[in-house]
C-alpha cells in the first residue's frame, strides 16, 4: 500500500460540528397513548368511578363550590359535577366512534375506487372530494343538524359528512402509487382483480396510514362535535355531555365558574390526548415528519 | 508541486472519524488522514465511500446524527475542533469554500443570482455596493458566464445546468478562499459540459493559488485533473498516489478501479471485476 | 432563457396563465354550486312544509295548491334549483323569522362585525404565529422549541367557547380589564352613527375617544381569544414547513458560505415558505370565520356568527341557510385564494 501515515500521538478530541440538532425525540406518541386510554377507561368504567349518579338531582345542593364531598362542585341542578365529568366521556367516544365507523369506509371506498378505476369516474370523485374538502365543517354540520334536528346519529351524520374527504384523497394517492407496484402486479397475474383485488389487497395497504389520520382528526372532530353540544345541537340533556354542560355552566359562569370550567377541561383533555396520539403516530410512521 | 507559492498553509486531517453516536457507534469513515496544500487532490471511492461526509466535515457541515472525532484537524493555524459556529462562519465562504453538485438544489430558488453570487462578500467583506456589484460581475465573468448584468435578475431555474453550475463557483471563489472543496461539481452535468467545467476549475485554482480538493467516482476525470489521488472504500482510505501513477497502481481496488473505465480499447472484452473477497482478505492481512 | 424575453415567449405564457385561471375559474364556480346545492338540498329537507307556513294550517285545498304552485314547489326539482339561484342572484334569501327582515339585509348589518373580529385576529395570530414558528426553528429541539410546540398544540386543542367563556371570566369579570359583551358599551351603542361597520373606524371617527377605547375594550378579548386558535395553526405549519426546508441544499450551500444561523433563516428559508405562508394564512382566516360561530356567540357579537346561532336556537330555517351560504361562500373563495396566491408567488411559475 502506498499510504501515506503521517505518525503522530492520537489525541482523541471529541467535536460537534453540527449546528442545528432537530428536537430530541419526545415519544408524544407514549403520552399520547396514556392519555387516550385514561379517556377510555374512564368512559368504560364510568360506574365504578363516578361518586354519584350523574341524573339525580338535588334542587338544594345547586351551585355548590368544590368541596371534599363533590371534588368539583355542583351544577344548577344539584347534580356531583364529577361524576357528570366522568360519564361525560361516554357520549362523546361514542359520538367519534360513530363519525369515525361513517367516515373511514365511506372514504376509502371512493378514494380507492377513484384511483383504481380512475379515468372519468376518478376524476368526478374527486372533484366532489374537493368540493365537500372546501366547505366549512362546523358550519355545515350545524346547518345539517339544524334542519334534521338535533341528537347524536344526526350530530354524528353531520360531522363524518365533512369529514371523509381526507381519506379519500390519501386513499386515492396511496392506490396510485400501489397501481404501479409489483406486489399488485403479482397478484393480477394470479387473476385476482376487480374488488377482490381492491378489497383483499389495496384495502389493507391503505389502512396504516388511515388509522394515522383518524388519530390526527379526532381532535377536531372531538372540538366539533363538542362545539355542537354547546350549542344545543348534539346529545340533549339530560345527558351529561361536556359540550352542553358548559352551555348551561355559561350561564353562571361569573359566580360559579367551576360548572362551565370542569367540562370544559374534559373537552381540552380529549382533544389534546388525540392530538398527542395522532402526532405521535404520524412521528412513528414517517420520521421524515418528526420534531 | 509550486514550492514557492504565496500559500503555504495546509488543510490537515489526521485521523479524522466520523461515527454516528449511539450505543454501538457506527464509523462511517475511519481514521482518515489527509493533507492538502496548495495543490490538486483528488478524494475518490464508490457511493458510500465517505468521501462526501469527509468534505462536509472539513467545512464543518456533517449533517445532524453524525459527529466526528480527529487528532488533527487543523486549517492554517485553525484547530478546526474547537471552533465555535461564529468561528466557522468567518472561515466558510472566506478561507474555504464549497462547490456542490447540482446547481438546481443547490441554489435558492427564491433568490435572483446576482443577490447569491453577492452574498459570500456582503458576509465577509465591507465594501459598497457599487464595489460589490463590479466584483460580482468580474466574477461571473471569471467563469465564462456571459451577459452578467442580465444573468444577475434570472432566478436559478431559469439557468442551465452548465450555467448553474458556473455560478456556484462564482459563489465559491468570490472571496478568494484558499481552499475550495468541490463535490462531485460535474455528476449533474452532461458529458461535454463536464470537460468544461473542470477545466474551468483547475485553471482559476491554479490562477489563484489555491488548493482544491475534488470529489468524483470518476477515476479518468481526476487524473486529467489532479496531481494528487486518494482512494476511499467503505470509510477507510486505501490509497494514496500521484496522478500520473494511476495506470500503475499496485493497490488491487485502485488497479481495478483503473482498469474496469470502458474505453476502446475494451471494446468487445469483458470488464474486470473487483474481487471484493481479496480486498477484504487484504485489509485483515494488513490489520493483523 | 426566459419566456417572457420573446414575443412569442410571452404569448405563450400569457397562454398558459389564462389557461389556468380559466380551471381555477371553473373549480370555483364548481365548488360554489356544490355549496349551492347543499344549502338547496337543506331548504327541501326542512320539517317543516313552507307551503303550510305561508298559506297557514287552517288553508283550503284550492288554496294551499295555489300556494305550492306560487312557491315553485310543484315544478320539478332541476327547476327549483334553477328558481333558488335565480333568486339568490337578485339578493333574494327569504324573509327571517325571527327579524322579520330580508335575511340578505341581515346579514349585510352583521357582516362587517364579524370581518372585523376575524381581521384582527389574524393580524395578531398572523404575526405572534409567525414568530413563535422562527423562535422554535431556531435551534430546533430547545427548550425554545418546545415551548412553541407546546403552545401551538394547546392551542390546537382548546375548544373555543371554553376559552372564551374563562376570558370573559378573568379579564371583564375579575379583572374589569375588557368591555363586557357586545362591541360597545350601551351609552355609546346608541350614540355612534355607523358608518362603515367597522366599529374601530366609526368610533375613530365619531371624534370621541372616550368611544374609541370604549370599542377597543370591547374589541381585545375575543380577538385574542381567536388568535390563539389562529396562532396555533399557523405556527404549527410553518415550523414543520420550516424544518422541511432546513434540510435542503441550498441551506448547505448558504451555511457554508458563511452565513449565520439568523441570516440562512430569515434570508434563505423564510422566502422558500411565503407561499406556504400565504396558504396557511388564508386558511387560517376561514377558520377564523368558523370560529367567530362560537366566539361570537358567547361574547354577544352581533356578527354573522351569533346571527347564525340565534336563528338556530329558533329553527329559523332561511337565516341559518343564509347564514352558512355566506361564511361558506368566504371560506371557498379564501380557499380558492390561497390556491392563486401560491401559484403566482413561486417564482419557478413566472
Amino acid at each position: 500500500m502506498t499510504q501515506q501515515m503521517i505518525p503522530e500521538q492520537p489525541a482523541q478530541v471529541e467535536v460537534e460540528t453540527n449546528v442545528w440538532k432537530p428536537a430530541r425525540r419526545i415519544t408524544t406518541l407514549s403520552v399520547g397513548l396514556v392519555l387516550v386510554a385514561i379517556l377510555v377507561l374512564t368512559a368504560l368504567l364510568a360506574p365504578l368511578l363516578a361518586p354519584f349518579d350523574p341524573n339525580i338531582q338535588h334542587i338544594e345542593l345547586r351551585l355548590l363550590p368544590p368541596s371534599h364531598q363533590h371534588w368539583l362542585g355542583t351544577d344548577g341542578f344539584g347534580r356531583d359535577l364529577l361524576s357528570r365529568v366522568i360519564y361525560g366521556a361516554r357520549p362523546t367516544l361514542l359520538l367519534v366512534s360513530l363519525i369515525l365507523v361513517l367516515t373511514i369506509p365511506v372514504g376509502l371506498l371512493i378514494g380507492i375506487s377513484a384511483g383504481y378505476i380512475g379515468g372519468w369516474f376518478e376524476r368526478i370523485l374527486m372533484r366532489l372530494t374537493d368540493i365537500v374538502m372546501s366547505l366549512p365543517s362546523l358550519v355545515m354540520a350545524l346547518a345539517l343538524v339544524a334542519i334534521l334536528g338535533p341528537g347524536l346519529m344526526n350530530g354524528a351524520l353531520a360531522l363524518a359528512f365533512t369529514s371523509w374527504p381526507p381519506f379519500a384523497r390519501q386513499a386515492r394517492a396511496e392506490t396510485l402509487a400501489l397501481r404501479r407496484s409489483d406486489y399488485l402486479a403479482a397478484a393480477r397475474m394470479q387473476g385476482i382483480g376487480g374488488l377482490r383485488l381492491m378489497f383483499g389487497h389495496i384495502l389493507p395497504l391503505c389502512l396504516p396510514s388511515a388509522v394515522v389520520r383518524a388519530a390526527l382528526s379526532l381532535g377536531g372532530i372531538i372540538l366539533a362535535s363538542a362545539g355542537l353540544g354547546f350549542l344545543g345541537m348534539g346529545i340533549q340533556p339530560p345527558t351529561a355531555e361536556w359540550g352542553s354542560m358548559v352551555a348551561e355552566g355559561s350561564k353562571v359562569i361569573f359566580d360559579q365558574w367551576w360548572v362551565a370550567a370542569a367540562p370544559g377541561g374534559a373537552i381540552l383533555f380529549a382533544s389534546l390526548a388525540f392530538n398527542l396520539l395522532g402526532d405521535g403516530l404520524r412521528d412513528k410512521m414517517d420520521p421524515r415528519h418528526g420534531n | 508541486m509550486a514550492t514557492d507559492s504565496l500559500n503555504t498553509d495546509k488543510l490537515v486531517a489526521k485521523d479524522l472519524t466520523i461515527y454516528l453516536p449511539g450505543e454501538r457507534p457506527l464509523e462511517l469513515v475511519k481514521s482518515l488522514s489527509l493533507c492538502v496544500g496548495q495543490e490538486r487532490v483528488a478524494l475518490v471511492g464508490e457511493s458510500g465511500s465517505g468521501k462526501s461526509l469527509t468534505a462536509r466535515a472539513l467545512m464543518g457541515l456533517l449533517p445532524h446524527p453524525c459527529q466526528l472525532r480527529a487528532s488533527q484537524l487543523t486549517l492554517g493555524d485553525h484547530d478546526l475542533t474547537t471552533l465555535k459556529e461564529r468561528e466557522w462562519n468567518k472561515l466558510r465562504g472566506n478561507r474555504v469554500s464549497m462547490v456542490m453538485q447540482d446547481p438546481k438544489h443547490a441554489l435558492n430558488p427564491t433568490q435572483k443570482i446576482g443577490k447569491q453570487v453577492e452574498e459570500p462578500l456582503r458576509l465577509h467583506t465591507r465594501l459598497g455596493r457599487k464595489e460589490r456589484q463590479e466584483k460580482v460581475a468580474d466574477m461571473l465573468n471569471a467563469v465564462g458566464l456571459p451577459n452578467p448584468a442580465f444573468l444577475q435578475q434570472q432566478y436559478p431555474h431559469q439557468l442551465s445546468g452548465g450555467m448553474g453550475q458556473r455560478v456556484m463557483l462564482a459563489i465559491a471563489l468570490i472571496n478568494d478562499p484558499q481552499w475550495l472543496i468541490a463535490d462531485e461539481p460535474t455528476s449533474a452535468l452532461d458529458f461535454d459540459m463536464r470537460e468544461q467545467v473542470l477545466g474551468l476549475i483547475e485553471r482559476l485554482v491554479e490562477q489563484r493559488n489555491m488548493g482544491l480538493i475534488l470529489i468524483s467516482h470518476d477515476l479518468q476525470q481526476v487524473a486529467h485533473y489532479c496531481e494528487r489521488v486518494l482512494v476511499m472504500y467503505k470509510g477507510e482510505l486505501l490509497d494514496e498516489l500521484p496522478a500520473d501513477q494511476l495506470a500503475h497502481a499496485t493497490h488491487p481496488y485502485t488497479h481495478t478501479l483503473w482498469s474496469c473505465r470502458p474505453s476502446k480499447f475494451t471494446h468487445g472484452e469483458r470488464l474486470p471485476v473487483l474481487d471484493r473477497a481479496l480486498l477484504a482478505s487484504l485489509k485483515t492481512g494488513a490489520e493483523s | 432563457m426566459t419566456d417572457s424575453s420573446t414575443p412569442a415567449g410571452f404569448v405563450r405564457q400569457g397562454w398558459r396563465w389564462s389557461g389556468r385561471l380559466l380551471t381555477g375559474v371553473i373549480s370555483l364556480a364548481l365548488t360554489l354550486l356544490g355549496l349551492l346545492a347543499f344549502t338547496f338540498t337543506l331548504s327541501h329537507l326542512a320539517p317543516i312544509d313552507p307551503t303550510l307556513q305561508v298559506a297557514g294550517d287552517h288553508a283550503s285545498e284550492a288554496t294551499y295548491a295555489q300556494v305550492r304552485r306560487d312557491l315553485g314547489l310543484d315544478q320539478s326539482v332541476p327547476v327549483q334549483f334553477a328558481r333558488y339561484l335565480d333568486h339568490l342572484a337578485h339578493g333574494d334569501m327569504g324573509i327571517s323569522r325571527i327579524t322579520a327582515q330580508p335575511v340578505a339585509s341581515d346579514l349585510m348589518r352583521t357582516f362587517p362585525a364579524t370581518v372585523e373580529l376575524a381581521t384582527c385576529a389574524i393580524l395578531l395570530g398572523g404575526s405572534l404565529g409567525i414568530l413563535l414558528a422562527l423562535l422554535a426553528v431556531w435551534k430546533p429541539g430547545s427548550w425554545l422549541d418546545n415551548v412553541a410546540r407546546m403552545v401551538s398544540l394547546l392551542g390546537y386543542s382548546v375548544p373555543i367557547f371554553w376559552l372564551s367563556l374563562l376570558g370573559l371570566l378573568l379579564f371583564y369579570a375579575v379583572l374589569h380589564w375588557a368591555g363586557g359583551p357586545g362591541r360597545l358599551d350601551d351609552l355609546y351603542m346608541y350614540t355612534m352613527t355607523p358608518r362603515t361597520g367597522f366599529v374601530l373606524i366609526d368610533t375613530w371617527l365619531s371624534g370621541d375617544r372616550d368611544m374609541f377605547y370604549n370599542a377597543i375594550s370591547h374589541l381585545w378579548l375575543p380577538v385574542t381569544v381567536l388568535a390563539m386558535l389562529s396562532m396555533a395553526g399557523i405556527t404549527r405549519l410553518l415550523r414543520a414547513s420550516m424544518l422541511g426546508e432546513m434540510n435542503k441544499e441550498y441551506v448547505i450551500l448558504a451555511r457554508s458560505k458563511g452565513a449565520g444561523r439568523a441570516r440562512v433563516l430569515l434570508c434563505h428559508v423564510f422566502p422558500n415558505v411565503l407561499g406556504t405562508l400565504i396558504t396557511v394564512l388564508s386558511l387560517s382566516y376561514a377558520s377564523l370565520l368558523e370560529g367567530a360561530v362560537l366566539t361570537e356567540t358567547v361574547f354577544a357579537w352581533p356578527g354573522v356568527g351569533r346571527y347564525l346561532t340565534t336563528a338556530l336556537f329558533a329553527a329559523d330555517t332561511p337565516a341559518i341557510l343564509g347564514a352558512t351560504l355566506l361564511i361558506g361562500t368566504c371560506f371557498v373563495l379564501l380557499n380558492a385564494l390561497a390556491d392563486a396566491l401560491t401559484y403566482l408567488l413561486d417564482p419557478r411559475t413566472r
